[in-house]
């Protein structure tokens, strides 16, 4: 699986960047290492000079005391009352999560008493952050880096700016590079120089920063008297016409951006709809507990979750096979026990379907009660891709995406390439005909069923990533997801992934001007508008087969 | 439709008098005896079976469109509910000045919204008449303009019942807006007078019930009749062979669309007797389960008779009331068993059994 | 509703004749009643009607024959308004197009067809299963109101008597044989006092008596009513038909009595040699 290799990649990526740091450290003296305990000394308990000039040998060893330092400014660096060892404790709200400062090792939660913070003064604060800041453009991860500069921006002190000077000519990542050229491009926006100025807006009108953005309207902005801010009108007719510049670029930025969030908004509905649509296309029977069937799974997640406390990513994996294999145990058995009873029956179906979703739903209920859980999300799928200060996007939903399109390809390859694909588009055809065959149509129903489940089983595990995961959380999705399968054309997947995306795409276009939930109406509205033009959707099966 | 029922009007006319007898007694003992006295109903009970009454009017209403036509609608609550929200815009303004906000014009809500205007939709409900009208007119047109484009285009079977569900939970959606102007979340509810009469009095609440009661007999009957006319022969002759009613020369999309516009009429007209009985009105009546609800009730007493839906929708709700009170938490579990078994093993429902039972008595 | 009159009077200054077309009257001045000129129909590919072309005479009755897929049911739909086709040109008479028109406004214009399966309604009695197919104003609300007029009354019985199910009269059509199924029907078919009748094969599942008055019963109608019957019984076909017409792959193979064509080499290649 491509998550599982993302998330091993990363691994090896850690583990090369210990051993690195180690080889560096490796070389260091011996007097290195002593002065690195006077300096660790000095900060649990000399005086306040003793602890600043503590933080300056810390800081002189290097990228590898920034955990440290920087626990010191946020207020985590704790001693421990029984043997003064240095930790790192995290507020966990009954008291503190600690581990060593210098190994990494986790000591468990400790109550407040047992620890002694180690305090600053505001003096000290300021000066620490700088240090941060210089020792952050040394890390080896650009992101830092960039978050480094952006934060030292900020910061009207010639001694940073030098620093970012220096830093400009060693910068090797062209993001950060960039990143500390606008800050001296904004600098130069102060200077009372006309042609440096105007220089300076031409080469921002480029860059693709909020700082720039902000800088410029504030030049095109009048007081309250309504008089210009800015005085020189070249300088004002300069800033305009880069500010159209840049909101051009921002709003095809944002474009993209909802056509991301439309994308994995599709590719949920998508993974919502693409089980009903095998059952559906199939089978001719409305699974209304499909919904319940997602819920399952996005609960296998949860109880995985508990099981594996200290393996988010893992149960999260793992919750893939588990749920799809509950969902499609429930679904075997939704269809051996009701549904057989009821084919050609159709709207029975629903009804009987209903009511088996109403009983899972408030046995869910029952068991884990009617409040919301939340599954928490591993932290490879967290946070979000910056890719410049205009867009940004999330990892979860990108995941999601993925993930949609790769159990899509798989559903497509069962159903083209194995034997149990071939069968069930056998008995979708001609039913009849597939059992004079000799094709046990109650066998293929039954496995068509439990496919469909399980699929809807791995869908839930991937909205537990994105929502709450509650009783009621199938019921939002059923209407939706029809609403797909009716939109792209009954019996064909092609037409329902496209439909989902495109719904989904629609819906985030239509949310910034009509608000989610008109969005979601005006969806429905143009769906029942649709179906008058085109009552087999937008893929339709042709033929004297499709009319009965 | 296995029967043309040997003892059909048996059962009919029992159900008639049950009704009838519900409908009279029951006000009248209230109004003229004593509050002591062992034929006084409490008003707690009286309101209950007010309301079973009005439930088994919606029932019956989509026994007309599901039972006769074959067409599932998952939407009926939506019909109910704006029956019912336009009985509750009527009893907002007859609050008038004895809102918390003391306005003359405008209800409680909108005063707290800010608002400075009664929006024009609102016009015209302080008139009884008006608001009557509009309890079978809204309904209606909603149902013919959403008919008129589904049955045009012959949507059918599961695809027809789905998209009434979406219709309802649009509206659903949309009736939350506080923007839409009918109260949002809280909906329309603090009601002081229906007609001058004190909403909250016992002897208002035993008038509403000989109303509800009266008018689900005349309701039952003019149904019966409809269904026995000619009208009513194309109608199930639709729901078993729709495409040779086609070729026989009727449009059957007309006679789909008058059954089910007749059909949200009687709903709506439920939803308005029921809103001044329990004295709210909210969104959650546009609630999806709430419509599959009907359909069980529907399906439990035997569609396609009327009075079984009436029987279906006052044993259901009967049994909620129950089980609700005894232990909420199995009444999910048993409304999911009773669709189950009500479909795999009673297609025909309680009426089909008694049905099945007096035949063979006459055998 | 009024799509029906605006469609005659609509084509009407098409009649070169200049004689304005009355309301309800099909133009078959020239012979035929119905007109289908090189129709084609394909369903993802295969071609179920190719470049088809057939007239119908008034007051004719003719016999379909063709293997399996020949395109018989499919001229049918055509025909009835089921199936639009892709090309060719559907006219009943020299008026009226019958492509520009519905299911429900074909059969109101007066061509009335028979399923290949019996569909008659189940629930319904023989006698209601008639009324339903009686000609009278279709509308919704005129239906709600609708009483039977004595003539009307009398027409009902008179074709229960024809299609010989005067015993059964109040039951249900569920409990008829295949057989009286088939007559009923046809019965229904009468009802509706059609121009054009098209049969399809109305003799399935009927007993040898059953056939001899089905065919006694057609031969009746000729004259009045131009018939289309599509059957595989060339025995039956035989004792009706005084014209055949051979469908072969969508389109017609030959036409002419049953001897001429029953001797023509390529019906013979295509039924034994296929």
């Amino acid at each position: 699986m491509k998550a599982n290799l993302i998330k091993g990649s990363c691994q090896v990526i850690a583990v090369f960047m210990l051993l690195f740091s180690l080889a560096i450290h490796g070389d260091q003296d011996v007097s290195a290492q002593s002065s690195l305990q006077t300096a660790i000394t000095n900060l649990k308990q000399g005086s306040m000079a003793e602890r600043e000039q503590a933080i300056n040998q810390l800081a002189e060893n290097g990228s590898a005391s920034l955990a440290i330092l920087q626990a010191l400014l946020d207020g985590q660096l704790f001693t421990l009352k029984t043997d003064m060892t240095l930790v790192i404790g995290v507020d966990n709200n009954q008291g503190y999560d600690v581990r060593d400062a210098l190994t990494g090792t986790a000591l468990g939660a400790m109550d407040r008493g047992a620890v002694n913070k180690i305090n600053l003064t505001n003096k000290l604060r300021v000066s620490l952050r700088r240090t941060i800041g210089q020792l952050q453009l040394t890390v080896e991860d650009p992101a830092i880096r960039l978050a480094a500069v952006k934060a030292m921006g900020n910061e009207d002190d010639e001694s940073v700016l030098a620093l970012l000077k220096a830093r400009l000519d060693l910068e090797k990542d062209a993001t950060v590079k960039q990143a500390i050229q606008v800050v001296f491009l904004l600098k130069d926006m102060n200077s009372s120089d006309k042609s440096l100025r105007v220089n300076a807006i031409e080469a921002l009108k480029n860059q693709n920063s909020l700082d720039v953005v902000n800088r410029l309207n504030a030049m095109v902005e009048k007081d309250e008297a309504g008089n210009f801010i800015e005085t020189d009108a070249d300088i004002r007719n300069a800033a305009k016409a880069a500010l159209i510049n840049i909101n051009t670029r921002l709003q095809l930025y944002s474009s993209a951006e909802t056509v991301f969030f439309g994308l994995s908004l599709g590719a949920v509905l998508v993974l919502a709809a693409i089980g009903l649509a095998i059952t559906f296309g199939v089978m001719g029977v409305i699974n209304m507990a499909h919904g319940e069937l997602m819920m399952l799974g996005a609960y296998t997640t949860y109880v995985m979750q508990q099981l594996l406390p200290n393996h988010l990513g893992v149960s999260v994996l793992l919750s893939i096979p588990v749920a799809f294999v509950i969902s499609a145990l429930v679904g075997i058995a939704i269809e051996r026990g009701i549904i057989r009873f009821l084919y050609g029956r159709p709207l029975e179906t629903l009804l009987a379907t209903f009511g088996v979703s109403l009983i899972l739903q408030q046995s869910v209920r029952s068991i884990f009660s009617p409040l919301n859980r939340s599954v928490a999300t591993p932290e490879w799928m967290s946070g979000s891709w910056q890719v410049n200060d205009f867009l940004s996007l999330t990892w979860n939903r990108f995941y999601i995406l993925v993930f949609c399109l790769m159990v899509f390809l798989l559903l497509l390859q069962i159903l083209k390439r194995t034997r149990l694909g071939l069968e069930v588009r056998a008995v979708a055809q001609n039913r009849n005909m597939a059992k004079a065959m000799g094709i046990p149509t109650s066998w293929v129903d039954a496995m068509t069923f439990g496919l469909g489940s399980g699929i809807a089983g791995v869908a839930g595990v991937a909205l537990s990533q994105i929502t709450n995961v509650g009783p009621n959380l199938g019921q939002a999705y059923i209407v939706d997801s029809f609403m797909v399968v009716v939109f792209g054309g009954v019996g064909n997947l092609w037409g329902t992934l496209v439909a989902g995306f495109i719904l989904g795409i629609a819906n985030k276009f239509l949310e910034p001007f009509a608000g989610a939930v008109l969005a979601k109406i005006l969806v429905l509205i143009f769906i029942i508008l649709f179906i008058q033009k085109r009552p087999r959707g937008l893929f339709p099966q042709k033929g004297r087969a499709a009319d009965s | 439709m296995k029967l043309i029922a040997l003892g059909s009007d048996k059962i009919a006319s029992s159900v008639l008098l049950v009704l009838g007898l519900v409908s009279f007694v029951i006000p009248l003992s209230n109004l003229v005896l004593p509050a002591d006295s062992g034929l006084h109903f409490s008003a707690y009970t009286v309101s209950l079976i007010g309301k079973y009454l009005t439930f088994a009017l919606l029932g019956l209403s989509l026994d007309l469109v599901w039972g006769y036509c074959g067409i599932l609608a998952l939407g009926q609550g939506a019909f109910f509910a704006l029956g019912g929200y336009a009985m509750g815009m009527y009893l907002m303004r007859q609050i008038g000045t004895r809102g918390v906000y003391g306005d003359p014009l405008l209800p409680d809500f909108m005063v707290f919204l800010n608002w400075k205007e009664l929006p024009w939709y609102w016009l015209g409900f302080d008139q009884f008449w008006f608001a009557l009208l509009m309890v079978v007119l809204v309904p209606g047109i909603l149902a013919f303009v959403f008919g008129w484009l589904a049955f045009r285009s012959r949507v059918t079977g599961v695809y027809l019942s789905i998209i009434t569900q979406a219709l309802t939970y649009a509206l659903l959606l949309a009736f939350f807006r506080n923007e839409m102007g009918f109260g949002g979340n809280n909906g329309l509810t603090d009601f002081k007078e229906l007609l001058g009469f004190n909403i909250q009095s016992e002897d208002l609440r035993a008038v509403l019930l000989g109303v509800t009661g009266m008018t689900l007999m005349a309701t039952f009957i003019l149904s019966r009749w409809v269904v026995n006319t000619k009208l009513g022969r194309v109608v199930t002759a639709i729901r078993d062979q729709e495409s040779r009613v086609r070729f026989l020369g009727y449009r059957v999309e007309m006679y789909k669309l008058w059954i089910f516009v007749f059909s949200a009429m009687i709903a709506g007209l439920a939803g308005a007797l029921y809103v001044p009985q329990v004295g709210i009105i909210n969104p959650s009546e546009f609630s999806p389960l709430n419509s599959l609800e009907i359909v069980i009730w529907v399906a439990m007493g035997g569609r396609g008779t009327l009075y079984g839906a009436i029987i279906g929708a006052v044993l259901v709700n009967f049994t909620k009331t129950i089980l609700t009170g005894l232990l909420p938490e199995i009444w999910l579990f048993s409304l999911g068993a009773i669709f189950v078994f009500v479909t795999v093993f009673l297609p025909d429902g309680i009426v089909g059994l008694m049905r099945r039972k007096l035949q063979e008595r006459a055998a | 509703m009024n799509s029906f009159a605006e469609n005659i009077f609509g084509e009407a200054p098409k009649a070169s004749s200049g004689i304005l077309v009355v309301d309800g009257q099909v133009d078959t001045r020239h012979g035929p009643i119905l007109y289908l000129e090189d129709v084609s129909v394909s369903f993802d590919g295969f071609k179920a009607l190719n470049d088809l072309s057939l007239y119908i005479d008034a007051g004719e009755l003719r016999c379909l024959i063709g293997p399996n897929g020949a395109g018989k049911t499919t001229l049918m739909d055509v025909i009835t308004g089921k199936t639009r086709p892709d090309m060719g040109s559907v006219f009943f008479g020299q008026t009226i197009d019958l492509l520009k028109m519905d299911e429900p406004e074909i059969a109101q214009a007066g061509i009335c067809r028979k399923f290949q399966k019996p569909s008659i309604f189940d629930a319904l009695t023989v006698f209601e299963n008639l009324e339903l197919a009686l000609k009278a104003d279709k509308r919704t609300w005129p239906t709600l109101f609708h009483r039977l007029s004595s003539t009307q009354y009398d027409r009902i019985n008179h074709v229960i008597e024809v299609i010989g199910l005067m015993s059964c009269n109040q039951h249900r059509a569920g409990i008829l044989s295949h057989g009286q199924k088939q007559w009923l029907e046809i019965g229904m078919l009468l009802m509706q006092e059609p121009k054009v009748m098209l049969v399809d094969e109305p003799i399935a599942g009927m007993t040898h008596q059953e056939v001899e008055r089905t065919a006694e019963l057609l031969l009746s109608l000729q004259g009045q009513h131009s018939i289309v019957v599509v059957e595989h019984d060339m025995e039956f076909v035989r004792s009706i038909a005084s014209k055949v017409t051979v469908l072969h792959e969508g389109s017609v193979l030959t036409e002419g009595t049953m001897d001429e064509v029953q001797n023509d080499p390529r019906v013979i290649q295509v039924y034994l040699g296929g």
